[in-house]
């Protein structure tokens, strides 16, 4: 089966497409109905896009479109845009996050004004993400990063009555303000050394040598320095308890989850394509290899997100220092690539896109937990969580599947998917970066298992009262502790994806 | 494909439960429970394993099947049995059975998760003693922990969140460090297996494939997976100076589940070091006899003297457990087919005594509502069965001929005393001899203040004769006591069967 055969080759955006289609008719429907009594109706078309989006994704993949079985990766647009395996697996992250965020939204957004925004925002920012994962060129790297950044904004702030909302939303926008800007100068500082902005010509460029050794070390910190930003990613990380903490739970979810991983689809490909380790190295004798930057931000990031975590009282904000830890850990995929590497980088990247791929589920879940707890108007900190199971065993039962698969304890996905990442890297020759990792992956059950403690285990210091149960929230939780078990049996069909399409890119 | 109906059978039986009303959860979680026996004792009488599993024997009921490629090695779905594992399958789902329905009297709030989370651990066990794939097992191994740690957590006594914590801790503590251990071993045999698969690790390190990893020559890395394989797995028996999460497990946690985790939850411990340890490393595990065997006898007599010290009824089950360990692994370290063989019988043994032990505690407590052996005498009075069932298990701790503990304690000194690994072994095995005396002293002692004597109560209950689905599993324990310890040989044929292979290449047949 191989879709596309007789279509146009900008057929292969397909979901981007759709997903921009989706974003202009939620408009649509609010300018035909601006009093927004149709929640429904919004969250349906909104979750409906990004399935559809999701399922072409996915049938693409199946179909192998952009990949090696049916003629390689399709460029579009002078290079601007590329279709292959790894655009089309982020974007399956990106809108399977997306739909359960959009399904949750319908009960979280129930009593809230503007509802038509929130979706087309959540639609738009799904665009910009997709348009990350295709972008070949660093022009369209920083216009689709500004198209999912500046909804990622207003979302942040989308709660206009509630001081720590507009408080996130304002410190989310300065500080993504500043990493913008020194992205661009980035930018152009390699545009000064290569003469161009399309990835594989600054590599081939890079290849014939350049004397200006400095300056491509410069723009090649100050773009990591961007990626770092989107990826929540040491230096640039402390955006995001604030902003995690203070947005509405659903954007909380649909950052950390979908953001990031957009975040690290943008740096896999800029890193892999436009600046190869053996060039670079290469030219710079030896003085700009990323791999070596990397794996000290991969070291830091996990340990910080860690031990941050570890000290919090309120739920959201470990999730939030947790989110930067798991970063830490997707960091490992561009940490553990080397000059002679060969199928081993391959493998670690792959494992790394898996990685992010089984967080999306089990992140998306934890974070829609804490949106059903604050519909419930129960508060965010551990005592607050005292006793929930007794109230809501179902809900309490997913919970704890993504707490415990967020801290990689089997039978989870969690487990898999870190065990290959760390299997990986030793693969790779990184047995140090593993051994850290892994000690990191224990100590952080210390403060997962602390929710668990809470639900199940302490009794609720005051009484207990849950209203409502939310539809929309319940479906895309129970949606999200499936996927996230169902992942440990079926982790096969993800991890031979995420590593085929990824040695795709060396 | 029976030991896959066997496990599914069970996590249908458990989400069943689950969804079951509370009032009936016990006595569905007990019928359900009985397909998982049925299952077990057909596999047994189907049963047609020889050797060990690990070295090349035929093994039963064995299913392999590749599941995940993951970098250079292949995780396998492969399940089966052996001599080793079959007894403690039979065990599993026996004890699990009995411990539901001595659940029925103390557990009277959320019911079906409990009986659930009863049933969800019986799978995962028997997972555990099945599997012969090292992620398989791992998975398993590490699946046990959640619903004890809720089992705890939830339904225990006044201090159960630190008892539960501390257990899941300690575990998963000893998990990791396990896990590592074993990584870097499968990572030190390079391209010589291309599985996670047990047989196939096994039969590469007798080949002597070992190779060097993270700057580490093959010995040494050996000796690193070993320790630290062995620290993980010690924590789990537990072996003295690891044991302080299990007094405060077991006296926190509600009866029924003391008794899946004396009767089958240290057993895992025990189980992985024959498998892992002692099968997959017997020259190292030669090398290191002098320290395990001090181990050994360390956890045998401060087990038992610790027990003396006690004046908690469970307190003073709990901490002869980590005695009857004690000789669990002075057994295998023997390496000899008595030691070894008597070590896997008292896994067996010890799993239906002090199952028995814990539920008779247990029974007492539900009519007094104290342990304490200074606020009752002279119980016997009136509670003549309950305490009758008491005083025979207590002898079978001590290690009374014609039951099971006899048979195993005899086996284990037997065969230690026949060891070669080390010249002091009989030394060793005098000191642990001692441990059978003290055993002796505290549970009399514990028996003449609480059962005999004149009546003396300090609380406000009548004390009566427990209802008859109490005693009845009480009854049952000590009948098959009884039955293992007249004819051991029910088990102990297959288990010598499968032990000798690993016997030839310690080099002390």
């Amino acid at each position: 089966m191989t879709p596309l055969q007789t279509l146009p080759e900008w057929a292969a955006t397909a979901p981007a497409i759709v997903l921009a289609l989706t974003g202009l008719a939620l408009l649509l429907i609010d300018t035909i109905d601006p009093d927004s009594t149709n929640n429904g109706l919004l969250a349906g078309t909104a979750t409906l896009g990004a399935l559809a989006a999701g399922g072409i994704a996915g049938w693409f993949l199946i179909g192998g479109t952009g990949m090696e079985s049916t003629g390689g990766a399709i460029s579009l647009y002078g290079d601007a845009l590329v279709v292959d395996g790894m655009s089309l697996f982020f974007t399956l992250i990106f809108t399977s996050v997306a739909a359960m965020v959009t399904v949750a939204s319908y009960d979280y957004l129930a009593d809230e004004p503007h509802q038509g925004e929130f979706y087309s925002l959540v639609i738009f920012a799904t665009t910009g993400m997709t348009l990350m994962g295709m972008s070949n060129s660093l022009a369209t790297v920083f216009i689709s990063l500004e198209l999912a950044s500046l909804p990622s904004y207003a979302l942040v702030a989308f709660l206009k009555k509630d001081r720590g909302s507009i408080e996130a939303g304002l410190k989310y926008f300065l500080i993504g303000a500043l990493s913008s800007a020194v992205f661009a100068f980035g930018i152009s500082l390699v545009f000064a050394v290569t003469g161009s902005l399309v990835l594989p010509e600054v590599a081939a460029s890079l290849a014939e040598g350049t004397e200006l050794v400095g300056v491509l070390g410069l723009g090649v910190l100050m773009i990591a320095g961007g990626f770092a930003f989107k990826t929540a990613s040491v230096p640039f990380h402390f955006w995001a308890p604030e902003a995690y903490e203070g947005a509405p739970a659903p954007v909380s979810a649909f950052l950390s989850s979908a953001s990031k991983a957009a975040g690290f689809a943008v740096a896999f490909r800029v890193f892999t394509v436009a600046f190869p380790l053996e060039t670079v190295t290469a030219v710079g004798g030896g003085s700009v290899d990323w791999s070596l930057l990397f794996a000290v931000l991969a070291v830091v990031t996990m340990t910080l997100g860690n031990f941050a975590a570890a000290t919090q009282n309120n739920v959201k904000r470990m999730l939030a220092y947790s989110s930067i830890g798991h970063a830490g850990y997707a960091l490992i995929g561009l940490a553990a690539i080397t000059t002679d590497g060969g199928a081993a980088n391959g493998d670690v990247l792959g494992a790394s896109m898996a990685h992010l791929f089984v967080y999306g589920f089990m992140n998306t879940g934890a974070f829609l937990f804490i949106a059903m707890v604050e519909k419930w108007g129960l508060g965010r900190t551990f005592e607050d969580y005292n006793g929930i199971a007794s109230k809501a065993p179902i809900a309490a039962s997913a919970m704890t599947v993504f707490m415990f698969s967020l801290a990689g304890l089997p039978p989870f996905g969690g487990f898999f998917s870190k065990y290959a990442l760390f299997e990986s890297a030793i693969g790779s020759g990184f047995w140090w970066l593993a051994a850290v990792g892994a000690v990191n992956s224990a100590l952080s059950l210390f403060y997962y298992s602390r929710v668990v403690k809470a639900m199940w285990i302490e009794e609720p210091s005051k009484p207990l009262e849950i209203g409502s149960q939310p539809v929309g929230l319940y479906v895309a939780i129970i949606f999200a502790a499936v996927g996230t078990v169902l992942l440990l049996p079926g982790f096969q069909p993800v991890i031979e994806t995420a590593q085929t399409v990824a040695a795709a890119l060396f | 494909m029976i030991i896959e109906a066997l496990i599914a059978v069970t996590f249908l039986a458990a989400l069943v439960t689950f969804v079951v009303p509370n009032r009936y959860a016990g006595k569905a979680a007990f019928a359900l429970s009985l397909a998982p026996v049925v299952g077990s004792l057909y596999m047994w009488q189907q049963y047609d394993a020889s050797g060990n599993a690990l070295l090349g024997g035929n093994i039963a009921f064995e299913t392999d099947v590749a599941w995940l490629q993951l970098g250079q090695y292949d995780i396998h779905w492969m399940v089966g049995v052996d001599g080793i594992s079959m007894p403690l399958v039979v065990l599993t789902t026996i004890l699990t059975t009995l411990a539901i329905v001595s659940a029925w009297t103390p557990i009277s709030e959320r019911q079906s998760q409990f009986f659930g989370l009863m049933l969800l651990m019986e799978a995962n066990l028997l997972g555990v003693f099945t599997a012969l794939d090292f992620f398989v097992w791992f998975i398993f191994w590490e699946a046990v922990l959640l619903p004890m740690y809720f089992l705890i957590g939830v339904w225990g006594g006044p201090r159960r969140k630190y008892a539960a914590i501390k257990f899941f801790v300690y575990t998963n503590i000893a998990s990791l460090v396990m896990f590592i251990g074993f990584i870097s071993l499968v990572f030190g045999l390079g391209d010589s297996i291309s599985s996670f698969r047990l047989p196939e690790i096994a039969q590469a390190l007798q080949a002597g494939q070992l190779g060097s990893f993270a700057g580490l020559s093959a010995g040494a890395l050996a000796s690193v997976a070993f320790i630290a394989m062995f620290f993980g797995f010690a924590v789990k028996v537990p072996v003295a100076p690891l044991h302080t999460w299990l007094p405060d497990a077991h006296v926190e946690a509600p009866t029924p589940v003391s008794v899946m985790l004396a009767g089958v939850l240290l057993k895992m411990g025990t189980y992985a070091l024959l498998r892992f340890n002692f099968t997959m490393l017997p020259e190292t595990a030669r090398a290191f006899a002098l320290p395990i065997a001090l181990l050994a006898v360390a956890s045998v007599i401060y087990g038992a003297l610790l027990a003396l010290a006690q004046q908690d009824l469970k307190r003073i089950v709990a901490y002869s457990s980590v005695s009857s360990m004690g000789y669990v692994i002075l057994g295998l370290i023997a390496y000899t087919t008595y030691g070894v063989g008597g070590a896997t019988f008292q896994m067996v043994a010890h799993g239906l005594i002090s199952g028995l032990m814990f539920m008779a505690v247990g029974v007492i407590y539900n009519t007094t509502h104290t342990r304490m052996v200074s606020d009752m005498s002279g119980i016997a009075d009136r509670m003549p069965v309950t305490a009758g069932i008491f005083v025979a298990g207590a002898f079978g701790y001590m290690g009374l001929p014609l039951m099971a503990g006899f048979a195993a304690e005899f086996f284990i000194f037997k065969g230690a005393f026949e060891s070669t690994v080390m010249e002091a072994m009989p030394l060793f095995t005098g000191a642990a001899m001692f441990g059978i005396v003290i055993v002796a002293g505290y549970l009399l002692f514990a028996m003449q203040r609480t059962l005999f004597g004149p009546f003396r109560f300090d609380g406000d209950y009548d004390i009566t004769e427990a209802p008859f689905h109490d005693v009845a599993p009480l009854a049952v324990l000590l009948l098959l006591t009884i039955v293992l310890g007249v004819s051991p040989d029910i088990f102990f044929t297959m288990i010598q069967d499968a032990v000798n292979p690993i016997l030839e290449l310690g080099g002390a047949f």
